[in-house]
């Protein structure tokens, strides 16, 4: 069922959620690695290996931006890589960090993902202009906001769903977030706040999305070894998955993300889960745009496909519901600092399965977690599944 | 034990400019070759694919969305390493070790044509406080590095043009070699300086290509394969991204990702052990440099070894028969995987005109160019 070794996470760190003018890149990974190193009571020398989760170049407007941030993460003289999947970045980082561990080649591994999109000038928006096929795509001059506006479109067409039905996830999210010690955007509004909210590109409102953000985060992962020495208390890393589909998403219906059900298939069977719904605790999928919340409910397999919105509406996916729904307040509440914001989701689950996510702690006693980012051209998922 | 080899290769290039085939269809030529060589069936037999690119290369922001198709990778699981091709390899060598998966297909190209401003993309890597604001063009680092390696190990300017000398003539029997030619080591004298030292000649040319291998278990291999060459181990360091506190004089990302694969592949005497070896030449003076980081020769002795041939292709030590990226052109991130390819073609006694006789050990090296301190070192066998 594992691989040659088991692997814990044994501390997490986030950084604020900011415009953090002050700060370089490097400086956000070194605050969010010596928070995690200081969880998990370890010394960088300590550390085996680095792995490093950041999106494009082109934020921080630094060629080989892996090279340029390893010695804030710690990297110094030591194995560095850094992966990249786009959106799905942040998830994917520590799947990194797990084979870095899991294969036996090294004890501990940190896994740092970092993001700092306010030097991009005049809007990191921009930095999302050269995502397109420059020959099909770009002279059309098309961003996000209009892609995902047509995703939206076909999702709540598909389902007849209407987008009260969407914006609840924007003022759950919300609402979370206002416990969250790092969030940028935690507010209390109403379904009637997002539906006045400025029209960006139909049905996408300006309170359907999250905001951009400097920010880092970092998790320490051992191997079982290693764990059960320094803590009474550590979370495994039982299931791993990522799935990538074609770049031509005008050829796919967007109604569904089948890439994510992939990817959450691939977790699954790793991690022995065999009734998601059931054994899945408490999961944080990736929200930056409150649809997408459902969407990958659906993928992830943890209800049937257009039942999210239900769902979302009979309060089933509040903290203190049956299946609470991104308990951090998400990437709609904490903030979107590409890489950081994934990684930030996994950290969550990480608290909530040890019991330590303060104000955000949902009841009972919950034992396994998943935490699921999204990426490239609506084309990427990457999956984790944790357990206590 | 190995527990990981390759089975199958593919390669496209390298040519100076590959004007017929885009990006995508260097991918797709080079993929095919390499599951025909295998003979498997991507779209049921693989279980990861491992791309290795970066943005700013690319001319795009994402570049992993652009991969999938063209490598049969649609709706599976394949991941992007923003790194040179022997930074997959070693990602590709710990999914096979965590024993969930058998087959992991390893892919880097450079379309280097396409990059009208490879230079200015370059400088990009500098620090954009401290470095990028001095301008210039950013391999004076380079030069600085060959005045300080050369001031401290009494390495001679001649001995370095030796280097490109030799690469150039190995080039000339490789098929994958874009900048094969008999030169004479006036004639790299002779070329035009640079960046003091370094010559014209003495750095490496773009070229475009692509390298595609597969990867599998030993169970996998066993089945895929008669002559598969075994991976026995991957070492990878990262030094600092600071120039400021570098280590001038010595590759010491090297050094360390070499102590790390010695361990892991069991080698206690490099230079007796390994047989031939392919070590990164983006300048002339990297070779010789690298050769001592990998342990090959005592600290400075590098360039008096090549000097009296014994990296000469028939010499007791051969480096970089393929030509290097000297001979071969420079593959961007592709870089390490040229070396790959020519320690697995050697390993398979394929080299042809180039085989190396009774090769048993081979070893791959890659840096990540100017301005960083990354090293990558890879030991293969052909013995299990």
């Amino acid at each position: 069922m594992f691989g040659k070794k088991r692997v814990a996470i044994v501390g997490a760190g986030l950084t604020l959620f900011r415009r953090r003018m002050k700060e370089t890149g490097k400086e956000l990974c070194y605050e969010a690695s010596k928070m995690a190193l200081d969880a998990a009571g370890m010394e960088l020398n300590e550390i085996q290996s680095v792995v490093m989760g950041t999106a494009p170049d082109a934020f921080d407007g630094v060629h080989m931006k892996g090279e340029y941030l390893a010695d804030g993460s710690g990297a110094y003289r030591k194995p560095y890589t850094r992966v990249f999947v786009g959106g799905g970045t942040g998830v994917f980082t520590p799947l990194a960090g797990w084979w870095h561990v899991a294969s036996g080649q090294f004890d501990s591994c940190l896994v740092v993902a970092e993001e700092k999109m306010s030097s991009c000038y005049p809007h990191p928006q921009f930095a999302f202009t050269t995502i397109f096929d420059p020959i099909l795509e770009r002279p059309l001059g098309m961003n996000l906001i209009w892609i995902f506006a047509l995703e939206m479109n076909r999702y709540m067409h598909r389902h007849g769903i209407k987008k009260e039905d969407i914006a609840r996830v924007s003022v759950k999210n919300k609402g979370n977030a206002l416990d969250h010690p790092c969030a940028q955007l935690g507010a209390k509004i109403t379904v009637e706040d997002v539906l006045n909210s400025e029209i960006m590109a139909w049905p996408v409102q300006r309170l359907d999305v999250s905001p951009t953000s400097d920010g880092a985060s970092a998790l320490v992962l051992v191997s079982e070894d290693v764990a059960k020495e320094i803590t009474d208390n550590p979370v495994w890393v039982d299931g791993v998955g990522w799935c990538i589909d074609s770049t031509l998403w005008t050829n796919r219906d967007l109604y569904y993300p089948d890439y994510v059900e992939c990817a959450a298939r691939m977790a699954y069977k790793m991690a022995g889960v065999k009734n998601p719904p059931k054994e899945i605790d408490v999961a944080e999928p990736y929200d930056p745009f409150d649809y997408k919340e459902l969407h990958h409910m659906e993928g992830l397999l943890l209800c049937k496909k257009g039942e999210a919105p239900k769902l979302t509406a009979e309060g089933v996916t509040q903290r203190d519901g049956d299946l609470p729904i991104n308990p951090s307040g998400g990437l709609l509440g904490v903030g979107n600092p590409i890489a950081a914001a994934g990684l930030m989701k996994v950290c969550e689950i990480f608290w909530q399965l040890r019991g330590e996510a303060g104000k955000r702690q949902i009841p009972g006693d919950p034992r396994t977690g998943l935490a699921q980012a999204w990426g490239d051209l609506m084309q990427y998922g990457s999956v984790i599944v944790l357990r206590r | 034990m190995s527990e990981v080899a390759i089975v199958g290769v593919g390669c496209v290039g390298f040519q100076p400019i590959l004007p017929e085939l885009s990006y995508k269809e260097l991918m797709y030529e080079a993929a095919v070759k390499a599951y025909e060589d295998a003979g498997i069936d991507p779209r049921k037999d693989v279980d990861v694919f491992v791309t290795c690119a970066e943005d700013y290369l690319e001319g795009f922001s994402i570049f992993d969305e652009f991969v999938p198709d063209q490598l049969g990778a649609v709706l599976r699981h394949l991941f992007t390493v923003s790194g040179d091709g022997l930074l997959g390899l070693a990602n590709a060598y710990m999914l096979i070790k965590t024993g969930h998966f058998d087959t992991v297909v390893l892919e880097a190209h450079s379309k280097a044509s396409d990059l009208l401003t490879l230079m200015d993309v370059i400088a990009f890597a500098l620090d954009p406080v401290l470095n990028r604001p001095l301008g210039g063009h950013p391999y004076y680092v380079a030069g600085m590095e060959m005045n300080r390696y050369l001031h401290d190990t009494c390495t001679t300017v001649k001995q370095c043009a030796q280097v490109v000398v030799k690469n150039k003539k190995n080039a000339c029997g490789n098929p994958y070699a874009a900048y094969g030619a008999n030169i004479t080591l006036d004639q790299v004298l002779c070329s035009d300086m640079c960046f003091y030292p370094l010559k014209k000649l003495e750095i490496s040319t773009p070229a475009d290509g692509c390298v595609v291998m597969v990867l599998a278990s030993k169970k996998a291999a066993e089945k895929l394969s008669d002559k598969p060459v075994w991976v026995k181990g991957v070492g990878w360091c990262t030094e600092t991204p600071n120039l400021e506190t570098k280590d001038w004089s010595k590759a010491v990302d090297t050094r360390l990702a070499a102590e790390m694969v010695y361990k892991t592949a069991k080698i206690h005497n490099p230079r007796k052990e390994i047989d031939f070896a392919e070590v990164n030449d983006l300048f002339a003076y990297k070779e010789l440099q690298h050769m001592e980081a990998l342990k090959l020769c005592d600290y400075g002795e590098a360039g008096k070894l090549t000097e009296e041939g014994i990296t000469a292709r028939n010499g007791e030590l051969p480096v970089n028969p393929s030509g290097g990226l000297l001979g071969m052109g420079y593959g961007l991130e592709a870089s390490g995987m040229e070396k790959l390819l020519e320690v697995a073609l050697q390993l398979r006694g394929e080299a042809g005109r180039r085989q190396i006789l009774n090769a048993e050990v081979g070893l791959a090296h890659a840096w990540r160019g100017i301005p960083t301190t990354t090293g990558i070192v890879a030991v293969l066998s052909n013995v299990k």
